[in-house]
């Protein structure tokens, strides 16, 4: 772990960034998480205290019947000290019990704030030999009380949160096939495309990858279709009159991707398949786009592509890609 | 080699959110503008070097999975495009230098 690192993007974007697929394959998220939390949220917050200027005594009764290490010293709402069990032992070496708590508690404290990231407090129980720290609010009280224990029941709910979360969704995925009873079952999930919208184009194709990975699919066989939706979903955005439809299709041993369009159509699909050969703007092309390879991408990604089109009335596009072994199945386990 | 030591060496830009990038090695590297080129021939955990950036790229990007994108000649990715790669974990960074030598740079680094 890196202390020094200022800010995770968790810490920017606020913890419920949808996890991207990346996290989904890998959570490992201990260390961002200890960026991530704040101590408002693990500390407890209902803090017993004690007023200065009650007997120690009254402090040692606090400690036992509560079955706490030490008690912050509040007067007039604010935190003026804390005693601890070593303190309170001091006082009845002495056989002093009956002084002031004022006189025993530590008043060198060393406290962390209601906003800071947990790391905060994380370093200074590494560097310092310390059971708990006060944590201070934005207006200097004391809102609570943190222990390493607290760190560590906050870490592992969050992380278990985060966790359980893509999980869930992803077992319940990949039983759809195991849980739906039919001769053939056939999931089917539709996208229509805007012509002409680069700014959300390659969506529909992201949703399809994270939708073959929540069924199960390994990373290979997702990249595939993702690669290939991607392709197709380009094509409806750049080429068509009026946009169209990415389909995909998934059973458990065969996914279908396909697009129908209503126009333009294709004047010599042999030209097309040629690779280098376009008939993109030069405006698209200046994008990246138009460099001729998309329909020879999808071939490479695919077992079967067909195409078929009409001029003047539209273009079916159908990909086939053959699923090995059941991955699509729970059966192979949902991890 | 990691990407912080890739970006201190190259001085490049970071345009998105702050990240661990010490705990990121990425694995070659594909340079391509033509976005179908770089579907084809870059791989998961390259670094992609480019001068497009338009939100596409994005997309391209968070497809393939590459660890970053270097963004040459200081073409500058407007707001939405960086807000979506935020969102879809894609790292951009950007530099003034062209392509070629920032390629040139990475390969003289062993990003082979």
């Amino acid at each position: 772990m890196d202390p020094i690192r200022p800010q995770t993007e968790q810490e920017k974007f606020g913890r419920h960034r949808p996890l991207t697929d990346r996290d989904a394959h890998e959570i490992n998220r201990i260390e961002e998480l200890s960026y991530d939390l704040k101590v408002r949220e693990v500390m407890i917050s209902n803090v017993i205290t004690t007023p200065p200027n009650v007997p120690v005594s009254k402090a040692l009764e606090l400690v036992r019947v509560n079955r706490i290490s030490g008690v912050p010293v509040v007067h007039d709402e604010t935190l003026v000290g804390i005693i601890s069990l070593e303190d309170i032992v001091r006082a009845l070496q002495n056989n002093e019990l009956g002084e002031p708590v004022q006189k025993y508690m530590t008043t060198d404290l060393v406290t962390v704030n209601t906003f800071d990231s947990i790391v905060e407090a994380i370093k200074i129980f590494t560097e310092k030999r310390l059971g708990r720290l006060p944590v201070i609010d934005e207006h200097k009280k004391l809102a609570g009380i943190i222990t390493k224990g607290d760190i560590t029941r906050g870490i592992l709910l969050a992380v278990q949160r985060d966790y359980k979360e893509e999980e869930v969704r992803r077992y319940r995925a990949s039983h759809l096939f195991d849980d739906i009873v039919s001769d053939r079952t056939t999931l089917v999930l539709r996208y229509n495309i805007k012509a002409g919208d680069f700014t959300h184009g390659g969506n529909a194709s992201s949703h399809i990858k994270r939708a073959l990975l929540r069924l199960g699919a390994d990373s290979q066989l997702a990249r595939r279709c993702g690669i290939a939706a991607y392709e197709a979903e380009m094509n409806l955005i750049i080429h068509t009159t009026n946009g169209g439809m990415l389909k995909l299709e998934v059973e458990p041993r065969k996914i279908t991707l396909s697009t129908t369009d209503d126009g333009p159509g294709i004047e010599d699909i042999q030209k097309v398949l040629q690779p280098g050969y376009s008939t993109a703007t030069d405006k698209v092309r200046e994008m990246g786009f138009g460099a001729g390879m998309g329909l020879v991408n999808i071939q490479k990604c695919v077992d079967k592509m067909e195409i078929e089109s009409t001029r003047g009335k539209g273009t079916k596009l159908l990909m086939r890609i053959a699923v090995p072994s059941e991955i699509l199945n729970s059966n192979k386990g949902s991890s | 080699m990691n990407l912080q030591t890739i970006i201190d060496k190259l001085q490049l830009n970071v345009l998105t959110g702050p990240r661990d990038f010490s705990s990121i090695t990425p694995k070659g590297g594909y340079t391509s503008d033509l976005l179908s080129c770089v579907m084809a021939g870059a791989k998961q955990g390259n670094i992609w070097v480019t001068l497009q950036a338009h939100m596409n790229i994005v997309a391209v990007a968070a497809m393939l999975e590459v660890a970053a994108v270097i963004i040459t000649e200081n073409a500058q990715p407007d707001e939405a495009a960086i807000a979506k790669a935020n969102e879809q974990g894609v790292i951009l960074l950007s530099t003034p230098k062209a392509s070629y030598e920032i390629c040139g740079a990475l390969w003289d680094m062993n990003l082979r």
